[in-house]
């Protein structure tokens, strides 16, 4: 094959004795782009070569060091400012019990980074395509012998000398290195549409699991058993009681506890009358009131009071709650309501508190008032 | 008997060995198509790892209590083999990174092995934490990943410490596995015929080319990471004694904890390591590597970190009585002759009575003797864990909740398990990759080094 290039001239020894001197040869040449292989670290080389002292060490330090540092400032900011949590009465910032993870990552990042660095960016490896590699040189190298390349990309190349200053030194064997232009030149594409492809396919398996993952294993058993458990919720059924209804109501009569006795049971226009809302219609009582209502009243009151049930036909609509006559009735009037029910609309004493209660008529009165809106209330 | 001059040092490798016959002796594993033995190895190795699986399969889906666990005893299997798992790996992060510090150039001949088996231990061992939560998909949390509750792990606990410790050891170990290994697999890449084998050879040796001015700074990393995996191996053993001393249980609340369990890790593991060795220089005839001086020196690490182990023993008992701490006498004493006696007096004649036949050389260096210790001081250090984590739970402050521990099936079959899954790695392992390192026996070898002038 005619393009083939000379990378380099190589002699082989069997004995490192034979190497050392020639290796001392040929720095003191001054030769620069030569390198000596050998299948372990031979004693004496480095400082024959006049190799300088190996950074990796300062590497170390720098990434250990940040290790200690970011382990510092994970600990300190999850433990003391993001979530301070008081664990054994210790401080927030309890730094003994923190030493562990620092070290376990001072060393994490010492090591792997160290490692990185070394083999990614200062061997500049992976290079499977070096013009050494895969060669009768490389093969014989690697068992049992010692070699000596000088390439040909030197300032001081010359083919005839370096052969001669080879041969007085006696070396089993001399040889030429040489590689395929091609090899070296070869450049993956990224814009390759089979490449394009693979990432696709790549990226919609991924996709596709994480779908699958997320949405249906983890509502397969026994991923669900937390999730199905042996209990009654909510709106259940249940053949325990003889009613069937698995919420249970109230015993007749009782009172719950931090509830006070209603006195006007059946007595509408005293409720009306007597009873006033002793709450503020602030911001915060006015958003209790719309949570409550929106989960008790809306489905059948619709979201804003106007009689669009929810319900589809299937309990019978009630009436606005912007009607005239519920516009003028008092506080209390509306209150009864919500505590007694009113013929079909049953009671929800039991599920609302008091001041839940009142939050709800507040909340009905600024619907009334943003439906029904007057002049002043534009200003 | 053949007397053994001690006032030199052996030969590290012994049979005039050549660079070329190392490569040939180290390399025939993965050359030649296995033999009868090894399968049936395998065979029994993956059957246990099956029984393992099905065991595990059915934990997973009917939860931990399938399990002997009860209350008070929630810690029982799962912990005692996480703690031996992790111990067995110690040993080959002492060969591989102390014993290195040390200069000790015997143990050139077993340290890949020894750090292969350290991974597979960490592995194994890591398995353990993860599924006795009950619920291991969940096991993300144990890491501090951001999450929609906008909650932290809690660094102060040993628990998490645990988690950083095993994973950061497990990663370390690999690293310094891996580089190790780079020369080696560029070795086997030369030397293949198969097409294969060359693409997955090249691939995992990155195209190393054996330059010294590669190997210069290749020997400082070498050094930096056992530096660092020195005082990690330390840690992480350290910090598995911790989940059991930062609480306040009579029988875990001791400070000895820390260096009594490292030493007992360096025990179990050395045992584990030579039981090994002992029968891969045999089914693949390594004795001229693998040399019955290095095993003879493992033998005595076993009996000095047995004695350390003893001392221990010992010394609990000691402070137990002069603490003056009431609650501390009854539940060593408990231990001792309580409800658990069988398992206490099984770890105390295994670890500490049977390693003293190492006293004699004889037993030292012959082979079957030392096999059956091995294998007793690992049954040994087993029940330690067992002692440790069981006896003090059964019997804890409060009387009327005391209870018995009973394993099931469940427990026995992923402790079995275990064992399948280590050694079908090991197996596995001693076929695909060069069970010796052969860069670092070569660069012993007598002739190996240019004589300084
Ligand atoms: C199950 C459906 C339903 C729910 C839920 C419901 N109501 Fe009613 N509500 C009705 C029906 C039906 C009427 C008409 C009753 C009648 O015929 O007198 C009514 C009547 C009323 C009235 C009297 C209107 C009038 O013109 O007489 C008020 C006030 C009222 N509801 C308030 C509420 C409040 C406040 C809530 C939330 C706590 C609520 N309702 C929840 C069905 C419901």
């Amino acid at each position: 094959m005619d393009d083939k290039n000379l990378f380099g001239v190589a002699c082989l020894f069997k004995d490192p004795n034979k190497l050392l001197p020639l290796v001392k040869k040929i720095r003191e040449l001054g030769f620069k782009n030569w390198d000596v292989h050998s299948a372990y670290p031979l004693h004496g080389i480095p400082k024959a070569m006049r190799l300088k002292w190996s950074p990796l060490g300062y590497i170390a330090l720098i990434f250990g060091l940040s290790g200690a540092s970011f382990g510092l400032f994970l600990t300190w900011w999850t433990m003391s400012v993001d979530y301070p949590l008081i664990i054994g009465g210790k401080p927030w910032f309890s730094f003994p019990a923190f030493v562990p993870v620092l070290f376990e990552l001072t060393v994490l990042l010492a090591s792997v980074g160290t490692a990185i660095v070394m083999l990614f960016v200062i061997f500049k490896l992976p290079n499977n395509r070096h013009p050494l590699n895969d060669t009768e040189y490389m093969k014989k190298v690697s068992s049992e012998y010692y070699g000596l390349v000088v390439e040909s990309k030197d300032p001081n190349f010359d083919y005839d000398r370096i052969v001669s200053i080879f041969k007085e030194y006696e070396p089993s064997e001399i040889l030429d290195i040489n590689y395929q232009e091609l090899e070296l030149k070869y450049q993956p594409k990224v814009f390759d549409w089979k490449f394009i492809l693979f990432l696709v396919i790549i990226s919609a398996a991924t996709s596709a699991f994480a779908y699958f993952y997320n949405n249906k294993v983890l509502y397969l058993p026994p991923f669900d058993f937390m999730l199905n458990q042996f209990k009654l919720k909510p709106q259940e059924s249940s053949t325990l009681f003889s009613d069937n209804f698995g919420m249970r109501i109230p015993v007749a009569g009782t009172v719950a506890r931090g509830e006070k006795f209603y006195p006007f049971k059946g007595k509408p226009e005293e409720a009306g009358t007597k009873l006033v809302n002793t709450l503020e219609p602030s911001e915060e009582n006015l958003k209790l009131g719309q949570q409550k209502y929106n989960t008790f009243c809306s489905p059948c009151h619709g979201w804003r009071g106007e009689g669009d049930s929810r319900l589809n036909g299937q309990f019978p609509n009630p009436p606005s709650l912007h009607t005239e006559k519920l516009r003028n009735w008092p506080d209390g009037r509306i209150y009864h309501v919500i505590v007694e029910g009113q013929n079909i609309m049953p009671s929800y004493a039991r599920l609302l508190s008091e001041k839940e209660r009142w939050a709800i008529v507040l909340y009905i009165r600024a619907l009334q008032r943003s439906l029904n809106a007057k002049q002043e209330d534009l200003q | 008997m053949n007397q053994i001059d001690y006032s030199v040092e052996p030969d590290v490798v012994q049979g005039s060995l050549s660079q070329r016959d190392i490569n040939e002796a180290i390399s025939k594993p993965l050359e030649t198509k296995p033999t009868k033995l090894y399968y049936l190895a395998l065979g029994i190795s993956s059957t246990l790892l099956l029984i393992g699986a099905i065991s595990l399969a059915l934990t997973l889906y009917y939860g931990v209590g399938l399990w002997g666990i009860n209350q008070p005893v929630g810690w029982a299997f799962d912990i005692v083999n996480f703690v031996f798992w992790v111990g067995i790996g110690h040993a080959g992060t002492l060969i591989s990174a102390i014993l290195f510090l040390f200069r000790q150039r015997w143990r050139t001949g077993i340290a890949r092995f020894a750090e292969a088996m350290t991974i597979f231990a960490v592995m194994t061992a890591g398995l353990f934490p993860l599924i006795h939560t009950g619920r291991p998909w969940l096991d993300g949390y144990l890491f501090p990943v951001p999450n929609q509750h906008h909650l932290w792990i809690n660094f102060t606990s040993p628990l998490i410490w645990d988690v950083f410790a095993v994973s950061t050891y497990l990663t370390v170990s690999f690293v310094f596995w891996y580089i190790g290994l780079i020369p080696d697999l560029a070795t086997l890449r030369e030397r293949t015929n198969s097409k294969v084998k060359k693409i997955i050879y090249s691939i995992l040796s990155l195209g190393w080319r054996h330059s010294n001015r590669h190997w210069h700074h290749y020997e400082m990393i070498y050094l930096i990471l056992a530096g660092f995996a020195t005082p990690l191996v330390l840690s992480v053993h350290t910090i598995v004694s911790f989940d059991f001393a930062v609480s306040i249980l009579p029988g875990w609340h001791t400070t000895i904890f820390p260096p009594y369990f490292v030493a007992g890790a360096v025990f179990s593991g050395f045992a584990m390591v030579q039981n090994v060795l002992i029968v891969i220089r045999k089914i693949f005839n390594l004795q001229n590597i693998i040399t019955l001086d290095t095993l003879e020196k493992m033998n005595k690490v076993m009996l000095a970190t047995g004695l350390m182990v003893g001392y221990a023993y010992g010394m609990e008992f000691f402070i137990a009585w002069y603490s003056g701490n009431p609650l501390e006498s009854f539940v060593f004493l408990n231990r001792a002759f309580g409800n658990y006696a069988w398992a206490y007096w099984i770890m105390v004649s295994c670890n500490v009575i049977f390693t003293q036949l190492f006293w004699f050389k004889k037993i030292r260096r012959s082979i079957v003797p030392m096999f059956i210790i091995g294998v007793l001081v690992n049954i040994g250090m087993w029940f330690e864990r067992f002692v440790i984590v069981v006896t003090t739970l059964s019997r804890d402050f409060l009387p009327t909740s005391w209870d018995y521990f009973v394993p099931t099936i469940y427990d026995i079959g992923i402790l079995l398990g275990s064992f399948g899954l280590f050694f079908t790695l090991v197996i596995l392992f001693i076929r695909t990759l060069p069970v010796v390192s052969i860069t670092e026996v070569k660069s012993v070898l007598k002739t190996s080094q240019p004589v300084h002038h």
